[in-house]
């Protein structure tokens, strides 16, 4: 019991430290994708001992920056909230990733470690509630800012996330009826079986349709662009992290791009085979490295999209998500029983 | 561990119950709101109900009460908040309402007489609560009241676009 909550214990800090440095570097990289894609040649200057590393020391120069900024609370603000609303945005997408399987398993000083920090019968709809608890930090910090644009920001927002969580919960359920279970942990062993690295959920007929209706709403569960509207700089200043200032805004970033990976991770598990990959069963040590090829190939896909499309506009939005996305998903689920009971 | 679990759990739960009734500001009683409802579902947790506590929190805490804040900020309340109509006659009637509240609460917790939590037993994937074995019981014992609940529903879907229309759209 005390080796297994010391095991349980370890993997949570080692997650947490992986998961905050893989942050500040995300930011990096959508800076550098961003001028790749701007034909700029993006941050490239703070490196270690004079040499230039293409700007790899940037993350901690920024967040040095951040620290050292003056803090500042609007004198109007709601002060609890104003400070608790950060905190709530940020310790949700935290928590989000203890589900998560990054690998088999792997024996190291004669135990069998399993990658995962936890497993769950329930592990999607943990992700799920999760989210949708994440949306009160961006509310509250539009209300309490005590500020018509971060207020509009973050109505704008619990209005954009109630909508389109529905989609994506419609579109986990085609991948649950293939799969037959919530564990993140089983849905991704159920993917290895069929011709190795071919039994991926992508592969399969209604399943690769389903993605797109996943992505699209997953991209609007993080607020990211073309769903951006939360933070529309062109008409909200900032939306609702205006007011914010200092580290609780670095908060709000940090949510923002942590919520950017788990949405990544989740679209790894759940369509991409997860840690699958050749060779995987051999050496189960390749797990790890190729759930981190697809993440980060699926962070890199948002990026791009961010990059070359513009944002809805705030109707178009509302009526994408309820008239397009919620139908297509609804009928993908019957097409998906379908297929499931006469073929398989 | 798992009654120090429930003692600082269920604490939580009242005295956000608690803080409910006792805020003026109809914010603070909301989020109060969802304090009380996720303490309950780690309450369900420690009972081994999985999938009833997941789904407290996507539905109540997730759905519901991200619409009640919603309202709330959009009829942006006063600061100053007028004193509730009095009603004198409503007021005496919630006492004998809530005195046959609470002999119904005496009367279900009568045959307790020592506070145990129920020890699982038998297949962990089979036990009640988790996905497995509520999704089964509704597709069979219980099929008939959930399609009725869900005709229910799709009753108050419908009203609500009926009412929420425009006319001439």
């Amino acid at each position: 019991m005390t080796n297994l909550l010391l095991e349980w214990a370890i993997k949570t800090i080692v997650i947490l430290i992986i998961l905050v440095t893989a942050v500040a570097y995300v930011t990096l990289m959508e800076r550098k994708v961003m001028a790749w894609i701007q034909m700029r040649v993006g941050p490239n200057r703070v490196g270690l001992f004079g040499f230039r590393l293409w700007g790899l020391m940037q993350p901690a120069a920024d967040g040095l920056k951040m620290i050292f900024k003056e803090d500042i609370v609007p004198i109007q603000a709601n002060r609890w909230l104003y400070i608790f609303a950060p905190a709530l945005s940020l310790i949700p997408a935290l928590m989000t990733f203890i589900v998560i399987p990054y690998g088999s398993e792997i024996s190291l000083f004669g135990r069998t470690i399993e990658l995962h920090v936890t497993r769950m019968n329930v592990g999607l709809l943990y992700v799920l509630a999760l989210t949708s608890v994440g949306v009160y930090g961006i509310v509250l910090a539009g209300w309490s800012s005590n500020n018509k644009y971060s207020l509009m920001g973050g109505l704008r927002s619990s209005a954009q996330m109630i909508s389109y969580e529905l989609a994506l919960g419609l579109s986990i359920v085609c991948v649950l009826l293939y799969s037959g279970s919530l564990d993140l942990v089983e849905i991704v062993n159920k993917q290895s079986v069929w011709l190795g690295h071919m039994g991926w959920n992508i592969f399969r007929f209604p399943l690769m349709f389903v993605f797109i209706i996943f992505y699209i709403a997953s991209l609007a569960e993080t607020n990211r662009t073309p769903f951006d509207l939360p933070e529309a700089d062109s008409e909200l200043v900032a939306g609702y992290h205006t007011e914010y200032s200092s580290m609780k805004f670095v908060m709000f970033q940090m949510a923002e791009y942590l919520n950017l990976i788990t949405a990544s991770s989740i679209a790894t598990t759940l369509f991409f085979g997860g840690w699958n990959g050749p060779f995987v069963g051999r050496l189960p040590y390749l797990g790890p490295v190729y759930f981190v090829i697809k993440v980060l190939a699926l962070i890199f896909l948002a990026m791009w999209i961010r990059y070359t499309v513009p944002r809805f506009r705030y109707d178009q939005l509302m009526r994408f998500g309820w008239k397009a996305l919620v139908p297509a998903a609804i009928v993908n689920i019957i097409i998906t029983s379908t297929v499931i009971l006469f073929v398989a | 561990m798992e009654k120090a679990l429930f003692i600082i759990v269920a604490v939580i739960a009242v005295a956000s119950a608690l803080n409910i009734l006792i805020q003026r500001n109809p914010l603070y009683s909301a989020l109060s709101l969802i304090g009380t409802l996720l303490s309950l579902s780690v309450l369900y947790l420690t009972l081994r109900a999985q999938f009833i506590a997941a789904i407290q929190i996507v539905v109540y805490a997730g759905a519901i009460m991200v619409l009640f804040v919603f309202v709330i900020m959009l009829l942006n309340v006063p600061k100053a908040q007028p004193e509730v109509e009095k009603q004198k006659g409503l007021r005496l009637l919630a006492i004998p309402f809530a005195s046959v509240l609470i002999a119904e609460m005496f009367f279900v917790l009568r045959p307790i007489r020592v506070l145990t939590l129920p020890i699982p037993s038998g297949d962990p994937e089979q036990a009640v609560g988790t996905t497995w074995s509520i999704g089964t019981g509704l597709f069979s014992d219980y099929l008939l009241p959930f399609e009725v609940t869900s005709v229910l529903i799709l009753m108050a879907v419908v009203g609500a676009m009926v009412l929420a229309r425009r006319e001439g759209d």
